[in-house]
């Protein structure tokens, strides 16, 4: 007998997903109940989790379900940002009218199915995790059924995600049959590097799972998602799936096909090449902020593929660092778009920024932050994500890498100084309304001084993720 | 563990910045913010004069030295600072009140936000020439581009939004080259430490490329011919006390920087690219003086002829003589003096005229006959005339280069003669001649704040003219430790060749 106490935390949500389900069912009326009792679910996780946080590396049910360090502190920072994401959506929700008691049980259905994810270590349980993830994820793309683009962007990811999980599967079952079993461990040691089955069986897998993190060409769905979805699922898009994905990146590059890395190494680079170059020229043209987001995020996915690409545990390291950064710095940004709202209606356009600094000089400068760090301009918190991928990249003489990297970062600091532009340098507009959620507020303060004060003391989470050694 | 002074110098002005930000915004705080801010530069300047009086001028070692662990494992917090640095710190001390003084005039809208850019400006300024880490050094370098970009931004001319992108973008793109490069040294030398880096040294085979990539930032900074074109621009569009700023100090960190990093770290690279570089001044000193001959605006021109004067720094630099070096130096600071005044002066009567275009001037003697004495002061300055700061400098930079090369110091030269005649004729134009029309007549005399920053300019430039003994005294130790390490790297590279 398995110790359950291990997967507590999975226990827990998977309860709190049916209690929550039956409460609405038989409560009318209960949305806002069951949004703050999944917030509170969502802490309480955050502390089961943290409690397993001394677990180094234990194995659970024939080796198919792992816990260690990346596993542990991947839950921990997707489950806080979960956390910060029902805070920011609260008011967004009830404002917009998708306050429906589904939405917080298909917000925990997709973590589960994340959590599960990321700590898979054999290619049933991925795929189960996967799938229990996109399917939430493709009903909440499209929760605003009343509006003609969220639907559109709901049927689009649908179509494409399942067009991938078809490719990811059929590479899992390649491998399987290559490779005669479905145990991540066991791959490792049954892989055989002439067998060009399992090469196939590789690439198909590493597609799928590029589709999930929107790596270029994989990103078509990218942008009409995230315009297309209300804005609180655009935000849970852009952070939490992205975590869960790139922990499986990580552990099927670095577990089952460690041996092959160099049938996989130049698939990466090609995706990180494509993708930093393609995520900051894309979005110079956008005029759409989620959009624009989009393209962003398919540059700064590029730039974690690159820690990946290198094959050391720093590469993993600056990758998982990166991830981190990138989230908070997503949290605060989106926490600005939800403050960009007069008379009931939520503003998402680049120009509806202009000359905010003179009205709300306290959320521009958020912005001004957010946007810098972005950038990856020194001395804020998006330069040492940047910093971090570099010092993995150079130490491997991925000298070429590194240089398109940095250049594409000039690239993009383009479009994101064209947002500060319209903030700081045009006339302003009306006022937006100025009381906010307490949530939000605290959401983009917390996020603001991260990121500013990221830089006097960075080796606090340096000596977290450095415990995290896969290879 | 002493006093980190030199932490504070950098600090302080940001902790300025934070008050500033917090104090509520009414009309009338504008003057209680404005106070604070000349306040905190003050002491920052006074402190920086007492740390140059407890300076020893004659050792070879980094002074102040502060060590702290920063990057977990990589990268080491450290400052500390050599008689060269130095005085970059002073200058950007002293420069600082002035641009503060002078928004009295040209700043009509949001002075707090300009205050706290100007504050954060200053902090990254001290840092740059403080930090003894190349990550830090960039960190520093890279960070002086944010509040620079919105001073130029929101408080520039008509074409404010290009200049402000180009100016941006393009010392980006310059600097990333260089964050590659500190990354390689660091995983070739295994340290970013310029202390340990100097001891060490780094492998031959690398010094080219490395030093191709340092280049490309600071040439960008300089700013060197042919990717000068964004400092017009910039110049053009900046208020006055970005003009100023600019000028003075952000141009002055890359000539810092060709002393410290290229030289230092590269010896056996810079003495392999000195014919580019004397090339590149060369152009820098005839072409853009020429340009600036035909400038029709008077911002345009002094930016011109910054780039002619920076022409002869980085000359000076790559003599690797003596006087070479330590002329540089004084050209940088003095430049750095005149410069900020010269901009100051088209300020003063832009305020008043409201354009800058040199043909609308004439006949200012008669008008302001203040400004006339001190605008040829600065015009007597930036020519190099003996008695005036930038005599000294220009003098010692063509003493090196005769010593190097006769051809290259005699081009020099002729780079000098255009300076005169486009700074002469520009004074022609403006002070002397007829009073083209009835608004000039109507322009108001130096009020007291101005005769006040400016007389303050006219002082060190005339002082250090005729005494130039404090400034050359205290770089020169540090000038000739710098060389040592220089000839050292370049013999025992001949000698394992032979």
């Amino acid at each position: 007998m398995e110790n359950l106490n291990l997967i507590l935390p999975e226990i827990f949500i998977s309860i709190a997903i049916m209690l929550f389900l039956i409460i609405g069912v038989f409560k009318k009326k209960s949305s806002s109940l069951i949004y703050n009792l999944t917030t509170i679910s969502l802490v309480i996780l955050l502390a089961f989790v943290y409690n397993l946080n001394s677990i180094s590396e234990i194995s659970l049910f024939n080796e198919s379900y792992k816990i260690d360090n990346l596993s542990n502190f991947m839950k921990i920072i997707m489950i806080a940002s979960g956390i910060f994401v029902m805070l920011t959506s609260s008011k967004y929700l009830q404002i917009s009218k998708i306050n429906k008691i589904e939405y917080p049980v298909l917000v925990l259905c997709a973590i589960l199915g994340m959590m599960v994810m990321i700590s898979s270590n054999d290619l049933i349980v991925f795929y189960m995790g996967l799938e229990l993830q996109s399917l939430a994820l493709y009903v909440l793309a499209s929760f605003n059924r009343d509006n003609l683009l969220s639907t559109e962007s709901g049927l689009k990811y649908f179509i494409l995600s399942a067009l991938s999980s078809g490719l990811l599967l059929y590479g899992c079952s390649l491998v399987y049959g290559f490779a005669e079993t479905t145990n991540f461990n066991e791959i490792l040691i049954n892989s055989n590097k002439t067998e060009y089955g399992l090469t196939f069986g590789i690439v198909f897998i590493l597609v799928g799972l590029a589709f999930k993190i929107s790596a270029v060409p994989f990103h078509m769905w990218a942008p009409d998602v995230y315009q297309g979805s209300p804005t609180s699922v655009t935000i849970f898009f852009a952070i939490l799936p992205k975590i869960a994905a790139l922990t499986v990146f990580i552990r099927f590059l670095y577990v089952p096909f460690a041996n092959m890395s160099d049938q996989w190494q130049m698939i990466i680079i090609f995706l990180s090449i494509a993708s930093m170059i393609f995520g900051a020229v894309a979005a110079i043209g956008q005029t759409n902020l989620k959009r624009l987001v989009a393209y962003s995020s398919i540059g700064h996915m590029g730039y974690a593929l690159a820690g990946l690409s290198v094959g050391t545990n720093a590469g993993i390291q600056s990758s998982i660092t990166y991830m981190t950064i990138y989230l908070v710095m997503n949290l605060a940004f989106f926490s600005c778009l939800f403050m960009l709202r007069r008379n009931e209606i939520y503003y998402e356009k680049i120009e509806d920024l202009s000359g905010l600094s003179k009205n709300h000089p306290i959320l521009a400068f958020s912005l001004l932050v957010i946007l810098f760090s972005l950038a990856g301009i020194p001395p804020l918190a998006g330069f040492f994500a940047k910093f971090y991928i570099f010092m993995a990249v150079v130490e491997q003489s991925m000298y070429f890498l590194a240089v398109i990297g940095l250049l594409s970062t000039v690239v993009a600091a383009f479009y994101y100084l064209r947002i500060i532009k319209i903030i700081y340098f045009d006339p302003e507009k009306e006022m937006y309304e100025k009381n906010h959620h307490i949530g939000l507020k605290l959401t983009l303060i917390l996020s603001t001084i991260f990121i500013i004060g990221y830089f006097i003391y960075p080796s606090g989470l340096t000596e977290i993720i450095s415990k995290i050694n896969i290879i | 563990m002493n006093f980190p002074i030199l932490s504070s110098l950098i600090l302080l002005p940001t902790i300025g910045a934070l008050f500033i930000f917090f104090v509520r915004s009414s009309s009338e705080k504008y003057q209680a913010s404005k106070y604070l801010s000349l306040f905190i530069s003050i002491a920052n300047f006074i402190l920086s004069i007492y740390l140059w009086y407890i300076f020893d001028k004659n050792s070879v070692e980094f002074q102040f030295v502060e060590n702290r662990e920063w990057l977990l494992g990589f990268v080491d917090y450290k400052v500390g600072i050599d008689g060269i640095s130095i005085l970059f710190i002073i200058l950007t001390t002293f420069i600082t009140p002035i641009c503060i003084i002078s928004v009295n005039a040209t700043i009509k809208k949001r002075l707090k936000d300009f205050l706290i850019a100007i504050l954060l400006m200053e902090t990254f300024m001290i840092g740059v020439f403080c930090s003894l880490d190349l990550i830090v050094f960039y960190l520093f370098f890279e960070a002086g581009l944010i509040p620079m970009f919105l001073i130029i931004g929101i408080w520039g001319g008509e074409r404010r939004v290009y200049s402000a992108f180009k100016f941006f973008l393009y010392t980006l793109l310059g600097s990333v080259l260089m964050l590659i490069a500190i990354i390689s040294i660091y995983w070739i030398t295994g340290t970013t430490d310029v202390e340990k880096l100097y001891e060490i040294g780094i492998d031959s085979n690398y010094q080219n490329l490395l030093w191709l990539a340092f280049f490309s930032s600071f040439a960008v900074k300089t700013p060197m011919w042919p990717v000068h074109t964004w400092l017009p621009d910039a110049h053009v569009e900046a208020p006055t006390a970005g003009s100023v700023l600019l000028a003075a100090i952000l141009l002055k960190m890359a000539g810092y920087g060709f002393i410290r990093f290229s030289l230092g770290l590269f010896p056996l690279a810079s003495d392999y690219f000195v014919p580019l570089i004397y090339f590149l001044s060369l152009v820098a000193i005839i072409y853009t003086s020429l340009v600036a001959l035909m400038q029709e605006d008077m911002k345009k021109l002094i930016a011109y002829s910054s780039v002619a004067h920076m022409g002869f720094v980085t000359l000076g630099i790559f003599t690797m003589t003596q006087q070479g070096i330590e002329g540089s130096i004084f050209q940088m600071i003095s430049h750095g003096l005149v410069s900020a005044a010269l901009f100051l002066c088209v300020g003063v009567v832009y305020e008043r005229h409201h354009t800058r275009i040199i043909n609308k001037y004439g006949g200012l003697v008669q008008i302001m006959p203040k400004y006339a004495i001190v605008f040829m002061v600065f015009t007597l300055g930036a020519i190099g005339l003996p008695g005036t700061s930038g005599f000294v400098g220009e003098f010692l930079i063509l003493m090196g280069t005769f010593k190097k090369s006769f051809l290259v110091a005699t081009i020099a030269s002729l780079g000098v003669i255009l300076g005169a005649a486009y700074m002469l004729w520009l004074y022609k134009r403006i002070i002397f001649g007829e009073i083209i029309n009835n608004e000039i007549k109507s322009m108001i005399d130096l009020k007291k704040f101005e005769i006040l920053i400016l007389f303050s300019l006219v002082i060190p430039i005339i002082f250090f003219g005729f005494y130039p003994e404090p400034l050359i005294n205290s770089i020169e130790v540090s000038v000739g430790n710098l060389l040592d390490i220089y000839n050292t790297n370049i013999q025992t590279n001949l000698a394992y060749k032979n």
